[in-house]
């Protein structure tokens, strides 16, 4: 099990004749994703096995449309590689067309294109990751992004964060311990994106395969916080959570256009101490990720069997109270009620 | 990206949004010239530097008849205006702002931004105008008005009524009122802004409605379908270093510390400055070398971090997914041969090739200090800067 991609997962790539594209295409179908079609607008109706520098595994379809794609191929995600300036009518072409998850990797769109698209997309309620985020990778199944393939490992802990390469340095701290990966999520770095810290832990706790939750946070805005209070209410797994730019200075946009403390709101502090109160386990540094969610997984699993253990041994002195009350009730009185209870029980 | 007062209010007169008559001055001389021609009896003379807290930190000035404003002027220019904004350094004024008087009744403030909470724009009005809007809105929240703008529809008009309603506004007042937020609006949108800011906004005691300030900051990823804004870039209020790295593709921002840092990705560059602060030291710049790091980059990334003389070491960190790990170290050695080099170097290396990439280091004949893991990074680095 994961969350939103996995082996029944039929990608069109928008822009896969691009450099960009035909390169990340390349290395997705050979992690084994199943890319279905792409759409290049002008080039539909041919056959297309990349580049003189990538060349694809296979050839793959090429259609004018998203709409035709999912007609044709039964597409039923999108990852788009469109430039900037393209990008937000690429989203909502893939949205009207149905797809049931759009992963936008493209980097520099306007924050005015995306609150438009972000309305669209509430309208057509199709889910997007990103924009100018790696993707989502469910290891072993289905990669759908550019984040390296090999780094990953099939496993139970869910991984969401803000930024690319830093995941990337958190997945290998995993997998170099030997702990897998259910799906990891690349929200993106933006101010505006389609699927948020919160929606994505929702996801995470509802997936049985999923059993702890790693979140990776940036400065700026307040998703972190709104993930932590939801965490709070509802979430028994265990979550360990870091924020990066605990030494950046306010109004400065640390390289993400979502990365800025502004008129004080958005810093580490107010997010840990978020985290903090929602009882997720904080990393103060980058490079304890993996030795941090390996000590969490070992005590929550020792608190777990340790209740197991209570529980049992409550049972047992429960069930032995009741046997003597049963034997007392017997010797005192033979009702049959009594006999009833034991049963149910 | 940034603009000057006089900037934004070029700008916002575009749009009819009203402003007071007003004119850039570069010297004294030009600023009574500016005075003479906008005529009158009161002048404002304004520093223009990209940092707000101007007021106080002596930047704006009072000028009663031509003498004053001379005199002002000349005070102003060439100081070095320290504010709340500009940290304790300070910007030196090189450009001038000359306005007419006003007749103030009243000091408001309206703002339009982004709302990352719900992702629409959010206009925000207050009758505290004047006085630092944070502190409002930490300590009085309810003084604050907010209209969230409809994507696709923009701002409405009953938006802008509710709003000069609120504010307390009759009469011609209200109807100027409700035309100047619907007025700043369009500019926002049109010209893709992050920021436009009012502070204050002001009602005359003849019923006007005016800009008496104007902060507007601008998305950078629209600038391309903007390049008349573009133009408007100021590259005196940058740091230099900021303005070489960007001629050089590199994201680059200039801190304080002692340790400099070059990483790929920004969400690692981040993580890799807050490991520097663990290890004991200070991170002295953000640098995001990008996705495709190579020689040319880290040759122009070592260039700039060894240019700030508070470097006492230098922490490389690539986490090589598509970028192959040998390649940057080929990058690093040729580089570290070019650019002469007299701090200690860490460099950690993952993913993608990192053995072959360790290797080449090792044998690259320079002293490198090579980490396998951020933690050894981490160690590496606070050994550096002690010794």
């Amino acid at each position: 099990m994961s969350i939103l991609v996995d082996r029944n997962t039929r990608l069109v790539v928008q822009g896969i004749t691009g450099g960009e594209g035909t390169f990340h295409t390349k290395q997705m179908i050979e992690y084994g994703t199943n890319v279905v079609a792409g759409v290049t607008p002008g080039k539909g109706g041919t056959m297309y096995s990349g580049n003189e520098k990538d060349q694809f595994k296979k050839p793959v379809s090429v259609y004018n449309t998203v709409a035709e794609a999912v007609a044709k191929e039964k597409a039923n995600v999108s990852v788009i590689f469109v430039p900037a300036g393209f990008a937000a009518d690429a989203i909502m072409e893939a949205a009207d067309a149905r797809v049931k998850l759009i992963v936008t990797i493209t980097e520099g769109i306007p924050a005015n294109d995306m609150v438009k698209v972000y309305e669209y997309l509430k309208v057509k309620g199709v889910r997007m990751i990103g924009p100018n985020c790696p993707g989502i990778i469910t290891p072993g199944e289905c990669k759908v992004g550019i984040m390296p393939g090999f780094i990953h490992k099939a496993g139970h802990v869910g991984l969401i964060s803000r930024s690319g390469t830093l995941t990337y340095e958190a997945v290998w701290q995993l997998t170099e311990r030997g702990i897998g990966q259910s799906t990891c999520i690349g929200i993106g770095g933006d101010p505006v994106i389609g699927t948020r810290f919160i929606d994505a832990v929702k996801l995470f706790n509802e997936d049985p395969d999923t059993h702890a939750i790693i979140m990776i946070g940036e400065i700026g805005g307040t998703a972190e916080e709104e993930a932590a209070e939801y965490i709070k209410k509802h979430v028994k797994k265990p979550v360990v959570g870091f924020i990066a730019g605990q030494t950046a200075p306010p109004g400065r946009r640390m390289g993400h256009a979502g990365a800025i403390i502004s008129g004080g709101k958005g810093t580490a502090a107010e997010k840990f101490e978020a985290f903090r109160e929602a009882g997720i386990h904080v990393v103060e540094s980058p490079a304890l990720i993996g030795e941090t969610l390996e000590r969490v997984l070992k005590t929550s699993k020792n608190v777990r069997q340790r209740r197991i253990s209570l529980r049992l041994r409550k049972r047992k002195t429960v069930k032995a109270k009741k046997t003597v009350k049963k034997v007392v009730k017997k010797a005192n009185t033979k009702k049959p009620i009594a006999r009833k209870k034991s049963k149910k029980r | 990206m940034k603009i000057h007062e006089y900037q934004g209010k070029e700008i916002l007169r575009k749009y009819n949004v009203p402003v007071p008559i007003g004119k850039v001055a570069f010297s004294v001389d030009e600023a009574v010239r500016a005075a003479e021609a906008i005529g009158g009896s009161v002048w404002v003379v304004k520093a223009q530097i990209h940092a707000g807290g101007r007021g106080k930190g002596g930047g704006v000035k009072l000028a009663r008849n031509i003498d004053e404003v001379r005199e002002r002027s000349s005070e102003i220019l060439g100081m070095r205006l320290v504010t709340h904004q500009t940290g304790p350094e300070g910007k030196i004024v090189k450009r001038l702002l000359i306005e007419q008087g006003m007749n103030i009744a009243k000091e408001l403030y309206v703002g339009i931004t982004l709302d990352r909470g719900c992702s629409q724009n959010a206009i925000m009005a207050s009758t505290e105008g004047g006085v630092e809007i944070e502190k409002v809105a930490a300590e009085t929240p309810e003084k604050i008005l907010k209209e969230y703008v409809h994507p696709g529809l923009g701002l409405q008009r009953f938006q802008a009524q509710k709003l000069c309603f609120g504010l307390g506004l009759t009469g011609d007042a209200f109807k100027n009122g409700v035309k100047f937020m619907m007025s700043l609006y369009k500019a926002y949108e049109a010209t893709d802004a992050s920021l436009a800011e009012i502070n204050p906004l002001v009602i005359t005691q003849e019923g006007d409605v005016i800009a008496l300030d104007a902060k507007m900051n601008f998305d950078d990823n629209a600038l391309y379908r903007h390049p008349e804004i573009v133009e408007m870039r100021d590259l005196d209020e940058e740091d230099p270093l900021e303005v070489e790295a960007s001629k050089s593709n590199l994201n680059y921002i200039k801190l304080d510390g002692n340790v400099g840092c070059m990483v790929n990705g920004a969400g690692l560059a981040m993580g890799t400055m807050d490991i520097i602060k663990l290890a004991g030291g200070m991170p002295a710049n953000f640098l995001d070398v990008g996705g495709g790091a190579n020689a040319q980059t880290v040759e122009a990334g070592f260039r700039i971090i060894l240019k700030d003389p508070n470097v006492k070491a230098v922490l490389i960190n690539i986490f090589g997914g598509i970028v192959r790990c040998d390649r940057v170290a080929t990058g690093v050695v040729e580089a570290a041969k070019n650019v002469k080099i007299s701090v200690p170097i860490v460099i950690r290396l993952a993913g993608t090739n990192a053995d072959l990439a360790a290797d080449i280091l090792k044998n690259s004949g320079l002293r490198f200090l090579v980490a396998d893991s951020l933690k050894d990074a981490a160690e590496k680095v606070t050994k550096a800067i002690a010794a």
